[in-house]
């Protein structure tokens, strides 16, 4: 659950919506009671509305770990998409010059049922297979990474592993527009509003590349 | 690293602690706090709302009056000192050491003049704690968020202090942060106070 009190900032905006929520009745109140009285209940189920879908977004902030002088950390994240030119090509260009760190996470993929029920053995194993065939797909693509599996929520992997790893960047990769989860939920962007570390979105089209390189 | 190696290593410096990566520390200690602070007002306005809705009258009860506009100003008061904080934090969250301490003085100047005014109404309402269930649960809940005030600004003046010793930084600066949710939290419990027993 996201915590008001997570930050002061949280609880800053905590500080207006309640002046605004009792502002509301009072003024409603003063008018007639009854209007008082519908107004408390409506902006009740409003904010509870608001928790509940709060609830299912994740919670903010990382700690970030500086790198090193003379390494680039790169953290990669993506569900089934590391490979392709276009993030080798981009891995490349931001490790010029300088020794080249990278990390891929591959968010745990499962049902919220699966989620609630911490049955997370089987979609851990996917995630695990996956994982190693992205590590695979790098090795060939003549880049050295590590990873490991992240949590389900893509957001959160990226803040787990940012508390280990203290990424200098984090690249998330998806499929294009209208095959991909991710940008439909929003989280490149969500990314970006969350860390200050900086995001590079890599669209990779895995079919299309394995087309093009059939005869 | 051979095993060896990280065994020597782990030798000199143990293992970084285990900690869940959803809050840190410090803020998870802040929220239980505040959760059983919640508890404690929460106490606090059952007794009231019983009070209130079982005395089936008119509130304040005849012949109590309650000072709405001076109250009203208080709130203003304590509102903008919410503002200060934030500006504070915001300040040393982009390395003004100035902004933070101005925020700061700011914050306790309108902390302690929020107190004060709540002293001298105590003074001038005309009622006392021991003038029936009315005055007891007026005094009780105004005066439990006092104490919280009071609490406040014992811990902004630490903050302050410190951040004319020059103790936060851009990265560093949980000793302004904690208090600054304390701080709102006190806001937030005030504004339920007045909208409550002074307005509804």
């Amino acid at each position: 659950m996201r915590n008001p009190f997570r930050n002061e900032a949280d609880a800053f905006r905590l500080v207006l919506l309640t002046v605004g929520y009792f502002g509301l009745i009072v003024v409603a109140a003063a008018i007639n009671t009854w209007l008082g009285l519908a107004v408390f209940v409506v902006l009740t189920l409003l904010a509870i509305a608001a928790v509940m879908r709060s609830r299912r977004e994740p919670p903010q902030q990382a700690v970030i770990r500086p790198s090193a002088p003379g390494e680039r950390r790169i953290l990669v994240v993506a569900n089934e998409t590391v490979g392709g030119e276009p993030l080798r090509d981009l891995i490349h260009r931001r490790s010029e010059g300088v020794e080249e760190r990278v990390r891929v996470v591959c968010p745990t993929l499962m049902s919220p049922v699966r989620y609630f029920a911490s049955d997370e053995d089987r979609p851990r194993a996917a995630a695990h297979e996956r994982l190693e065939r992205s590590l695979g797909r790098l090795r060939d693509l003549g880049i050295t990474a590590e990873g490991e599996v992240g949590d389900a929520d893509p957001l959160q992997a990226i803040e787990d592993a940012l508390r280990s790893f203290g990424a200098d960047e984090v690249i998330i990769s998806t499929h294009p527009e209208g095959r991909s989860v991710w940008l439909e939920r929003g989280v490149v962007r969500a990314a970006r509003e969350r860390f200050d570390v900086p995001i590079t979105h890599v669209v990779v089209d895995l079919e299309a590349e394995e087309a093009e390189a059939r005869p | 690293m051979s095993a060896h190696a990280e065994a020597a290593h782990h030798a000199a410096h143990p293992p970084e602690a285990h900690r869940s990566s959803r809050v840190d520390a410090p803020t998870l200690g802040m929220l239980l706090f505040i959760a059983s602070e919640i508890m404690l007002f929460g106490s606090f306005f059952t007794a009231y709302f019983f009070i209130r809705v079982n005395g089936n009258a008119e509130w304040p009860l005849e012949p109590f009056h309650l000072p709405v506009f001076v109250a009203g100003v208080n709130t203003a008061i304590l509102v903008t000192s919410s503002f200060t904080i934030h500006w504070a934090l915001q300040a040393i969250k982009r390395g003004n050491r100035a902004g933070l301490q101005a925020g700061l003085v700011l914050t306790l100047a309108l902390g302690t003049t929020f107190l004060a005014t709540q002293i001298l109404e105590y003074a001038r309402v005309g009622f006392a704690p021991h003038d029936g269930a009315f005055g007891t649960i007026f005094y009780g809940l105004t005066g439990l968020h006092g104490a919280h005030v009071f609490v406040g600004l014992t811990l902004l003046t630490f903050a302050t202090i410190r951040a004319f010793r020059g103790h936060f930084t851009e990265s560093h600066h949980h000793g302004v942060e904690i208090p600054g949710i304390y701080w709102h939290f006190v806001d937030v419990m005030w504004i339920v106070v007045y909208a409550t027993v002074y307005l509804l």
